[in-house]
């Protein structure tokens, strides 16, 4: 044998490149929505306006809202798939409260009807032991028909002013919604970074087995989590219904996998155990972003859920390579 | 006359900033049994990874059957004939011996299975001597039979190069006798077995040639014949060191009320009857059988399983027992496999030290990072964690660190009632002694410590007392100082030939 064969494999001894790869894995999404941001505001005058950005916020808002919380849901080893039920659920209860009752009752009630569902999810969940996934599909169908009982099938118009401030209101230049999903992202942070309760999110989605031996009473921990999330469905729902001033009971279909697709985007693990809210919102952010091109560049929508799509798989194929040894 | 199976020259692996192999260069013939050795972390799993093409390697040559290897995964590794067992067997439980034997390879035409598994499988069990059935479903066997499994499926695919990673880790001791057995087949059959063990008995009963590594490199290679038990040791350490157990406290004086006691202890996982007490200061053993019992009682005192009887705390009924009150009761338990049950190796070290104990490290349920810190840090400097990061990847930590930040888990809480399940296993000598110190300061300490070992000389050595158990009871209570390995092994083992003679109960199917 030659002693001076040539190595099998030389990858690059420079941990510099190594990290620079890492780093690019770690924040990719903030970079690719840099990336998206410089090429939009290049291509159009009408995009880097303090108007077209808070525009984009104030709409991806509710969207925003269930994200956040969804956030904590699959940290926790979860699956959600009945927000978008629940955000109908809310809308509806909320409009029906306002003509019928108080329009303010209404945007309160509409969050604890979430809650409330929410809760009866990880109730399910936990108590039959059901997966997750299979749980919340199911409610999703009864949470719908329930929407359609609370209506009758019909729409309900709710034209009040006291109704609108939530989803139409501004403070000085920024739109309530705005703040309010600032206010709720934050404390969604807050409780998964900062308190013993994300603490143990993040154990019961990385070893359930060893947060049990630990002590964590890990079946509270998920109830708690489904209950942020139908909070967090019933408030954005609350949001939209007082925009429009119309409660439907087919308000939020297809919302539950915008907020899936938004929470992977970011690059938190489907497998549970990691992530961050940050990531989720950078996801909505993300989606948003493209939405908002294809309108300000005129191009055909038709390609908007292709690229979509496309953004997506390239996104969680590069995260897939970050665990990759 | 033997030949070379696989040369590496020269090969270098880091992770991160970590060098973990450095400048190694080893040949391994065929047929000769080469044992890799070294304490946790010094490199020879990942040296049996690259061989086995799970690692890439960042430098060097990797030669097999003479010829030097290209692109290199498990798939090419294979197809030159290199099959690697691992430490976590990779089969699929709910299929049956014969088709995981044959997984990936099943005889069939244009896709459609042909059968004639069972055939093929007899002929090739025969020519081993298993006596395996293979109708019978993974999930059912026993972990020496399904390394068996392992075996047969490398030799379906004509492996001339077995790696195995530490396979008689969780084996009784006659289980891996068997093992050695089929080992020295392999060889004799002409192929080569690369062992990496931490078990020095086991290298010098079974190899031809070892090779001791320390951080990375190589220290030496040579034939089995000239060392000892000692002179691997020494090799391994860089010093001379002694295999002996540190000596126990003085046992509490006999009128000390006990801090625990369990009276009449049943349960589904097929306790019955159970009564031992453990004084504070005493280290009591559990001495039994792998599947005698005694990790379902620990279990079942520490509230992880449901059980019928009487547990009292310094007196105190303590009833409703669930892991939450347990923790509350200050009632600690490290359980035997630290990467299933013990630790979340997708958190970094810091959450997992502190997670039974977060009330110590928050107020009103908000986290003060500042104290868990120092905590963190304290106990990676109490048992010599390495890497020591507050905040590192304990999922890339060796066995004998992983097992470090489980005991830190638990004693950050000055936790009053131990019990430790398996607390040395798989680790290396230098972590081993570290953890027999940390039993002795335990109880010192003036806790009282439940230890369960399938290791009998480690639970007879640093125990005061021990429990006899078998089939979910407890036969005897002894006195660990009077007690020798033998005569143990003789009480469990005679008892177990008589109820031999009848049909064995299995608690569980």
């Amino acid at each position: 044998m030659t002693e001076t064969s040539m190595p099998a494999r030389q990858t690059a001894r420079i941990p510099a490149g190594r990290r620079a790869i890492a780093f690019l894995q770690k924040y990719g999404i903030l970079i690719i929505i840099a990336i998206l941001m410089a090429g939009l505001s290049f291509l159009s005058d009408s995009f880097l306006t303090p108007r077209n950005l808070l525009n984009i916020l104030n709409q991806s808002a509710p969207l925003a809202i269930i994200a956040s919380a969804l956030t904590l849901v699959i940290i926790g080893g979860g699956f959600d798939l009945s927000a978008g039920a629940i955000f109908g659920v809310a809308s509806v209860s909320a409009a029906w409260i306002a003509v019928n009752i108080d329009p303010n009752l209404g945007l309160v009630v509409g969050p604890l009807v979430g809650l409330v569902l929410g809760v009866v999810n990880g109730l399910i969940i936990t108590g039959f032991n059901v997966h997750s996934f299979l749980a919340t599909l199911a409610s999703s169908m009864v949470f719908r028909g329930i929407a359609i009982l609370i209506t009758g099938g019909a729409l309900i118009p709710v034209r009040m002013p006291e109704f609108a401030w939530l989803g139409r209101g501004k403070i000085g230049m920024v739109n309530v919604a705005v703040i309010v999903f600032l206010v709720f992202a934050f404390a969604m942070m807050f409780l998964l970074n900062r308190t013993t309760f994300g603490r143990r999110v993040f154990a019961v989605g990385g070893n359930e087995e060893a947060a049990i031996l630990s002590g964590v009473r890990t079946n509270l921990v998920k109830i708690a989590t489904f209950g942020l999330t139908g909070f967090a469905a019933g408030l954005a729902g609350v949001i939209a219904v007082s925009r429009i001033s119309m409660g439907q009971p087919q308000a939020g279909v297809g919302m539950e996998l915008d907020a899936i697709a938004a929470v992977i985007l970011g690059g938190t693990s489907i497998y549970g155990g990691k992530g961050a809210v940050w990531r989720s919102i950078a996801g909505v952010l993300l989606l948003a972003l493209i939405g908002n091109g294809f309108n300000i560049l005129n191009v055909n929508p038709f390609f908007k859920d292709l690229t979509t799509g496309l953004i997506i798989v390239v996104a969680v194929a590069l995260s897939a390579g970050r665990k990759r040894r | 006359m033997s030949e070379e199976a696989v040369r590496l020259a020269g090969i270098e692996k880091s992770f991160g900033s970590a060098k973990i192999l450095n400048d190694i260069s080893l040949t391994f013939m065929t047929g000769e049994v080469h044992a890799l050795i070294g304490e946790n972390g010094a490199g020879k799993s990942s040296l049996g990874k690259i061989v086995g093409g799970y690692y890439s390697f960042d430098a060097g040559t990797l030669t097999v059957f003479g010829k030097p290897v290209g692109q290199w995964t498990p798939r090419a590794a294979l197809t030159s004939g290199i099959a690697m067992i691992h430490q976590e067997l990779q089969l699929v439980p709910e299929l049956t011996v014969a088709q995981n034997v044959f997984l990936g390879m099943e005889a069939n035409r244009a896709g459609v299975l042909s059968g004639g598994e069972h055939e093929r499988f007899r002929a090739l069990d025969q020519r081993c001597g298993f006596g395996l059935d293979p109708g019978r479903i993974v999930a059912d066997l026993r972990i020496a039979e399904r390394q068996k499994v392992e075996i047969l499926r490398a030799i379906a695919r004509d492996a001339r190069v077995i790696i195995m990673d530490e396979p008689t880790s969780s084996l009784t001791a006659d289980e891996a006798e068997r093992l050695h057995h089929v080992i020295r087949w392999l060889r004799d059959d002409g192929r080569t077995v690369i062992y990496v063990t931490h078990f020095l008995d086991h290298v010098l009963a079974t190899a031809d040639r070892v090779t001791i590594m320390r951080d990375g490199r190589i220290v030496r290679t040579g034939g089995i014949a000239g060392e000892t038990k000692e002179s691997l040791i020494e090799a391994m350490l860089g010093e001379p060191a002694d295999v002996a157990f540190p000596p126990l406290p003085p046992p509490p004086p006999i009128e000390t009320k006990p801090l625990l006691e369990v009276i009449g202890l049943s349960s589904d996982t097929g306790l019955s009857d159970i009564s031992i007490d453990v004084r504070p200061g005493e280290i009591v053993g559990l001495i039994g059988l792998v599947g005698s019992g005694r990790s379902e009682l620990a279990r079942a005192i520490f509230g992880a399983d449901p059980s019928r009887g009487t547990v009292r705390i310094a007196g105190a009924d303590y009833a409703n027992r669930t892991p939450r009150n347990s923790v509350a009761h200050g009632l600690a338990f490290v359980p035997e496999d630290r990467r299933k049950q013990g630790l979340d190796l997708v958190q970094a070290v810091r959450p997992n030290m502190s997670l039974p104990h977060l009330g110590l490290v928050s107020r009103l349920g908000v986290l003060r990072p500042g104290e868990e810190r120092r905590r963190t840090a304290e106990m990676i400097r109490h048992f010599n964690i390495v890497p020591g990061q507050i905040d590192g990847e304990v999922a890339y930590y060796s066995g004998g660190n992983q097992q470090k930040v489980l005991l830190s888990k638990w004693v950050y809480g000055a936790p009053k009632v131990v019990i430790l399940d398996e607390p040395s296993r798989g680790v290396d000598i230098g972590a081993r002694r570290r953890i027999h110190d940390f039993v002795v300061e335990l109880a010192r300490g003036g806790a009282a410590v439940i230890l369960i070992s399938s290791e009998l000389e480690e639970v007879i050595s640093l125990s005061h007392r021990g429990y006899l158990m078998r089939e979910g009871r407890i036969i005897e209570c002894v006195d660990c100082r009077t007690l020798g390995v033998e005569d143990a092994l003789f009480r469990l083992f005679n008892v177990q030939r008589g109820a031999e003679a009848g049909p064995r109960t299995e608690v569980r199917s």
